[in-house]
């Protein structure tokens, strides 16, 4: 693709007058100077309209673009900018670019790739020319208005001609883009706006329209983001929960190391990215491979747990409180001295970065959106696991009455080792979770897991569905409350609310009945 | 709950030689500051240092005897006891930042230095009353007494038992500290209070503030102890033995188990409180820091390690743990944890009846 | 508790055993004299390990270098090493076990103030002398302690002012963000005070604080954006510290803001944190420091190599603390030998005035007033986790540990 680009700039170069050399060469003077003179070099190029400057300014904005000490400006091919032709490199230092010239270069890059093939240079230009407005915007957007069929883009051009033309001198124009930008429902178009109104009094009335038209939009979105992050943050509870909810629900025991398990889930996830970092068809699957390892690694651990020392200590869960939060000490500062104290880096596969724009303009993130659907993943398999698979069924028979079931032929030690080893293993697939969304550290676990000791006695002990719906509840309660309350107040109430309502009910939102319940 | 536990009575080691021990133990320890004042050269000379830290072991010991008698004698596993013991650190250390007066950096003849950087324009209500010492330590029992109240009443009321009871009392103590952290609460925050200057008169960095406090903190041991052992043998302290083991069965019988329980309850975070009110001044500084859940489970694990259901051994744990704990900090600061984290697995599955059940038969 | 067998890893035995094991083939011949103890007090383990463990391992670096050059006054340094495991009260006795126990003549060590404040009476009481190398709000000053990190007037300052700078982007607006407790809100109170006397008004300041490790930043994240959403060029001033950093910038780069449109300058972000984080869509986000390892000349290029032969990886970053750390040893260095004598009444006034050529590219004195002068530098964050200098003062800058911003300093006790 970028190569069919290049032969069309080749073939609008070729077309070029001969005296555009002399406007590029002006255009140039001052590149590589200071971070002014930069920009302002990069603003007239941007103006020229020359199409020569695109690969330049794109080199620019890799931190590509060079400059020998004679002033010759390199592209990464070592040619002349100018002239297109083979320059002595030597000497050549890279022109540094900082916030500044990168905003400038943003919009001159727009401006010049408004009339590109390719639909999304196209769209990225719209945006880029809307996010920088200007006078000299307006002649260009009207063309390119005047060319392009695709919707989208057509509905990006003209915000950004919008927000061009509030510049303008044109009174009808001026109110035409206010009325097109109160449609828009964006921060931005509210923030064109509210500047607006401050040069141009005599349009208030009907600047604070739109301005009103956009916020009663932008109300009802920032209801549903709320909701989604209280979601999000009610499936990260799940996830750290599920494994609780097995070993703690289930069997009974209190494993204070349970966040350590999660912890070493989020290493095992770092420990694939970085087997297959060296293989490039693999890499982009190190996340999804990271999920068995992961399962795998922790359940392992846990096996070893359960067989090695918490059998040791059935029917003392206090005990068996005290005992792992020893292991969770041992098994914090191994991982601190295998993988040092420092946090680890686990990169983000490409479609868990940024934000997706749902229909009516919310805004999510991607990250996040991927782990309220593995959240539920998880807990579908789980259910499945326990209701439909033999080793569920056994699990069940153990937990609802132990000696009948090893009169039936069950190895229940067998069985408890699985159990715990299950529970084990979801909270590795919790570590996978968070280590795309918080620090990959020895000390990732200890923040989770009083959360989640919560999560699992508020929905009740022994209750799935508890746990899904405790997880949410708390997850959502808390993102309401924090823009009112700050974000620790928040999470102190709804500590209290939960101690509150297990004063009135002991056993949770859903509660075992029958003589299970009394154990 | 099926665990039975040892009697609390140790049977072989016989309870004269115990209490022999036990009196040279404090004999021992009452002699320390005498020997700090020897001089530097002398062989029997003992710094500093070794003071000061075993004064705040005792305070630790204390802590451990409350948990004990909580737990170990009416199976109540509070995991929020260090919240009990940081409330109590926090009352006395008003009081210390009152006595600060215009000397700190800002001069303010009131306000401590972090209000006025905060920008306080005046004393916080709550904080009225802390410039006098008696308040102080009223405050020091009266507010974790009354949490230990509230949160007791509920809970137990609601009958909520064993690792329920445990779990509650964790988020409590973990709400405290998020919300002590915050520094809009008024009690500075992160930092907590430090830069303390003087208590009742005499200047805090000197040996003799120092053996006071060393000397006060073994009496509020000895009192503690004396007052645990008279409760645990009371008839009082029987029933609870009871509702430890057989918590319906007493109900039935006709008892109050929730009163009986509420009274050891408070009672129990009221010691805490009082050892967090000598803590403090020992070690210079209170901060959010003592309410993380962290401190607590340490805290009920020295009286596992040291053998919970009998006093002695909450005290013998305290000890034994922190001391081990201060060495290894020192000689190998890298591998400690496992230390620590293999004697906590240890104990507990080998140990059931910590290091006192060593020195004692089994019952039966 | 006087059996000090620090043999219990290799680095440790390498610091331990000193200079025989450390250069073989150069062993300087010290005289029979008792060696040089120096404290380090870095948490190595617990929250603060993350940052502390690298610092100690300065330490521990700087020693080795000191020996393998002849030591100090002839006499060998030997570290002894003690880990206060995040825990403040277990800093002040770890502190007094230094002092009294193992007879420390210098120490190195805390990088929370919490922990310095914890430290400090004990530091006084037994007139020891601490090093302390992380950048502080302020607000302070102890006969016994050296502060080699930067004081509010050597960071925060000139960062904003940068920001409301052309080259900057000229933002006008800005919103507070830091972990909730004294460094971010002390300086923020300055930067308050500092904006308000540049015409900003309070409207245009927004101002949160969340707690330690916060890992949530979903709602805070959307705030920051609505309020820059108000129509006037805004920047984020961070000061969260250490462990909620990685999903802070995670949520700032998977809601798209960009440093084009909204820059965000942090004081508590360096190499080492980045290290932990995809820089690639962070690039242009800001930090302001007084050393970045891309810092240009050979005293960084050297530190930057003994640095990476030490700790045997040759793609370890260093970052300022560490700088700062180095840039401490060797005054204190200086100082001794200015002195003949580690006695700590003859070391501090020696150490007034010493001047250093510091990695960071200037050279640094300390001030009468237990400070260091420093450069302030800003750089933007490039996708290979490195700062690229965007600005920095011409001269080293004098520290003002008590800012003229807080209105109190007028009626302050000298």
């Amino acid at each position: 693709m970028k190569r069919s680009l290049l032969g069309f700039l080749l073939v609008l170069l070729l077309a070029l007058p001969a005296s555009a050399q002399d406007h590029l060469a002006t255009a140039l003077t001052g590149l590589g100077d200071g971070f002014g003179q930069t920009a302002e070099a990069v603003e007239r190029l941007g103006a020229l309209g020359d199409p020569r400057a695109i690969p330049l300014l794109r080199a620019l904005q890799d931190g590509t673009l060079r400059r020998t000490p004679a002033g010759t400006v390199l592209l990464p091919d070592d040619t002349d900018a100018m002239t297109g032709a083979k320059a002595d490199a030597a000497g050549a230092e890279g022109v540094r670019i900082n916030n500044r010239v990168r905003q400038v270069l943003r919009g001159a890059l727009g401006r010049l790739q408004l009339v590109s093939p390719d639909a999304v240079e196209r769209l990225a230009a719209a945006e880029a020319v809307f996010r920088t407005p200007g006078l000299e915007n307006v002649p260009l957007l009207q063309a390119a208005l005047a060319r392009e069929t695709v919707p989208r883009i057509r509905a990006q051009l003209e915000l950004a001609l919008a927000a061009s033309q509030l510049r303008a001198d044109d009174p009808a124009g001026k109110r035409d883009a206010i009325a097109r930008l109160g449609t828009a429902a964006t921060t931005e178009a509210r923030a064109l706006l509210i500047e607006a109104r401050i040069v141009n009094p005599e349009l208030a009335t009907a600047i604070n329209v739109s301005i009103a038209a956009i916020e009663q939009r932008l109300q009802l979105r920032r209801i549903a983001e709320t909701l989604f992050q209280g979601l999000s943050l009610g499936s990260v509870l799940l996830l750290a929960a599920l494994g609780l909810a097995v070993t703690f629900g289930v069997m009974g025991v209190i494993n204070m190391a349970h966040g350590e398990f999660v912890m070493l889930g989020a290493y095992a996830t770092f420990m694939v990215q970085e087997l297959c970092r060296g293989i490039p068809w693999l890499a982009p699957w190190a996340l999804p491979l990271a999920v068995p390892a992961a399962f795998l690694l922790t359940a392992a651990a846990g096996a070893l747990l359960e067989r090695g020392l918490i059998r040791h200590l059935y029917g003392r869960p206090l005990e068996t409180l005290l005992m792992t939060f020893g292991v969770g000490m041992i098994l914090q500062q191994a991982v601190r001295l295998a993988f040092g104290a420092q946090n680890r880096e686990v990169i983000s596969p490409a479609w868990m970065q940024g934000t997706l724009l749902l229909p009516g303009g919310i805004a999510v993130t991607q990250n996040r959106l991927w782990i309220i659907v593995f959240g539920i993943a998880v807990l579908l398999v789980v259910v499945a696991a326990i209701r439909f698979t033999r080793f569920g069924l056994e699990m069940r028979a153990v937990v609802q009455n132990r000696r009948i079931a090893a009169t039936m032929g069950i190895r229940t030690g067998r069985v408890d080792a699985m159990t715990f080893a299950f529970g084990s293993g979801l909270a590795g697939l919790a570590g996978v979770a968070l280590s795309q969304i918080d620090n990959v550290s020895p000390n990732l676990g200890t923040g989770y897991i009083i959360d989640s000791f919560m999560v699992v006695v508020f929905g009740g002990v022994g209750s799935l569905a508890g746990t899904l719906v405790g997880a949410l509840t708390l997850g959502v309660v808390n993102k309401m409350l924090e823009p009112y309350a700050g974000a620790v107040l928040a999470k102190v109430f709804v500590l209290v609310a939960i101690m509150l309502f297990i004063q009135r009910r002991p056993r949770g939102l859903f509660a075992l009945k029958g003589r299970a319940a009394e154990s | 709950m099926s665990a039975s536990l040892a009697a609390p009575a140790p049977g072989g080691f016989g309870r004269i030689t115990l209490r022999l021990v036990l009196i040279g133990a404090v004999l021992l320890l009452a002699l320390l500051p005498v020997l700090n004042r020897l001089p530097m050269d002398s062989a029997l000379h003992v710094s500093d240092f070794i003071v000061s830290i075993t004064g705040k072991w005792i305070t630790y010991a204390v802590l451990a005897l409350a948990i004990d008698l909580a737990w170990g004698y009416a199976g109540i596993l509070s995991l929020g006891h260090g919240a009990f013991f940081a409330l109590g650190g926090y009352a006395i250390g008003m009081h210390l930042m009152r006595l600060i007066g215009p000397r700190g950096v800002y001069g303010h003849p009131t306000l401590p230095d972090f209000m006025v950087f905060l920008g306080y324009q005046e004393l916080p209500w709550y904080w009225l009353g802390f410039d006098h010492f008696p308040f102080a330590v009223f405050m020091a029992m009266a507010v974790p007494g009354s949490l230990a109240l509230v949160v007791g009443f509920l809970a137990f009321r609601s009958r909520i038992t064993g690792v329920y009871l445990s779990i509650i009392t964790q988020a409590l103590t973990y709400a405290l500290m998020l919300a002590f952290f915050r520094n809009d609460m008024g009690f500075g925050g992160n930092n907590g209070f430090t830069d303390f200057k003087e208590l009742l008169g005499m200047p805090l960095n000197t040996s003799s503030a120092r053996s006071t406090l060393f000397y006060a903190s073994l009496i509020l041991l000895l009192g503690a102890l004396w007052l645990c052992t008279i409760v645990t043998r009371s008839k009082l302290g029987r029933v609870l033995v009871a509702i430890r083991d057989a918590e319906s069965r007493v109900r039935f019988l006709g008892y109050n188990v929730t009163n009986h329980k509420l009274f050891v309850f408070v009672l129990s975070a009221m010691i805490a409180g009082l050892a967090g009110a000598l803590y403090v001044p020992q070690v210079g500084i209170i901060n959010p820091g003592e309410f993380s859940p962290g401190n607590s489970i340490e805290a009920v694990i020295w009286v596992a390690v040291g053998g919970r259901g009998s006093l002695v051994g909450a005290l013998l744990g305290a000890f034994s743990v922190n001391a081990l704990k201060t060495w290894l900090t020192t000689v190998a600061p890298d591998l400690w944890l496992f230390a620590l984290g293999g004697l906590f697995v240890a104990v507990t599955l080998f140990l059931p009846r910590g290091l006192i059940g060593l020195f004692s038969k089994a019952p039966k | 508790m006087s059996a000090t067998t620090p043999l219990l890893t290799r680095r440790l035995a390498l610091a331990g055993l000193g200079a025989a094991l450390a250069a073989p083939a150069f062993r300087p011949s010290f005289a029979q004299a008792a060696p040089i103890k120096i404290g380090v007090l870095h948490s190595l383990s617990g929250t603060m390990a993350i940052s502390e463990t690298a610092l100690r391992d300065t330490v521990l670096m700087m020693v080795e270098w000191a020996n393998s050059r002849g030591g100090v006054l002839g006499r060998r340094l030997e570290a002894v090493v003690v880990d206060p495991a995040s825990n403040w009260p277990l800093f002040a006795e770890k502190a007094r076990e230094l002092l009294q126990v193992h007879k420390v003549d210098v120490t190195f060590g805390c990088w929370t103030s919490v922990s310095r404040k914890s430290v400090l009476p004990v530091f006084e009481e037994l007139n020891g002398l601490l090093f302390y190398p992380v950048q502080y709000e302020g607000e302070e000053e102890s006969k016994n302690i050296f502060y080699t990190g930067a004081a509010p007037n050597q960071q925060a300052i000139p960062a904003v002012e940068y920001l409301m700078s052309e080259d900057g982007g000229a933002a006008r607006r800005i919103a507070l963000l830091g972990t909730d407790y004294v460094y971010p809100r002390t300086t923020n109170r300055i930067l308050r005070g500092f904006l308000n006397s540049k015409g900003i008004t309070n409207a245009d300041i927004m101002e949160e604080y969340t707690p330690f490790g916060h890992s949530d930043w979903q709602g805070i994240v959307a705030r920051v954006k609505r309020f820059a959403g108000e129509g006037k060029k805004t920047a984020i001033v961070s000061t969260i510290n250490g462990d909620a950093n990685v999903p802070f910038y995670r949520e700032l780069g998977n809601q798209g803001i960009k440093a084009e449109d909204i820059p965000c300058v942090a004081f508590s972000v360096g190499e080492e944190e980045l290290a932990g984080i995809d820089t690639k869509p962070l690039v242009g986000h800001l930090a302001a420091w007084n050393y970045f390892m891309s810092s240009p000349g050979a005293a960084n290029t050297e530190f930057k190599q003994l640095w990476q032969a030490y700790i045997k990886n040759p793609k370890r970053v260093t970052n300022d603390p560490m700088e700062a750390t180095y840039t401490g040893f060797r005054m204190w260095m200086q100082a001794a030998a200015k002195a003949g004598t580690t006695a700590v009444d003859a070391v501090t006034p020696a150490l007034i005035g010493q001047k250093l050529m510091a990695p960071c590219g200037y050279e640094e004195e300390m001030l009468p007033n237990h400070h260091l002068s420093k450069p302030v530098l800003i750089g933007e964050v490039e996708a290979n986790g490195q700062f690229n200098i965007v600005w920095k003062t011409p001269n080293a800058v004098k520290a003002e540990n008590w800012s003229p911003f807080i209105p109190e300093n007028a009626n302050r006790r000298r």
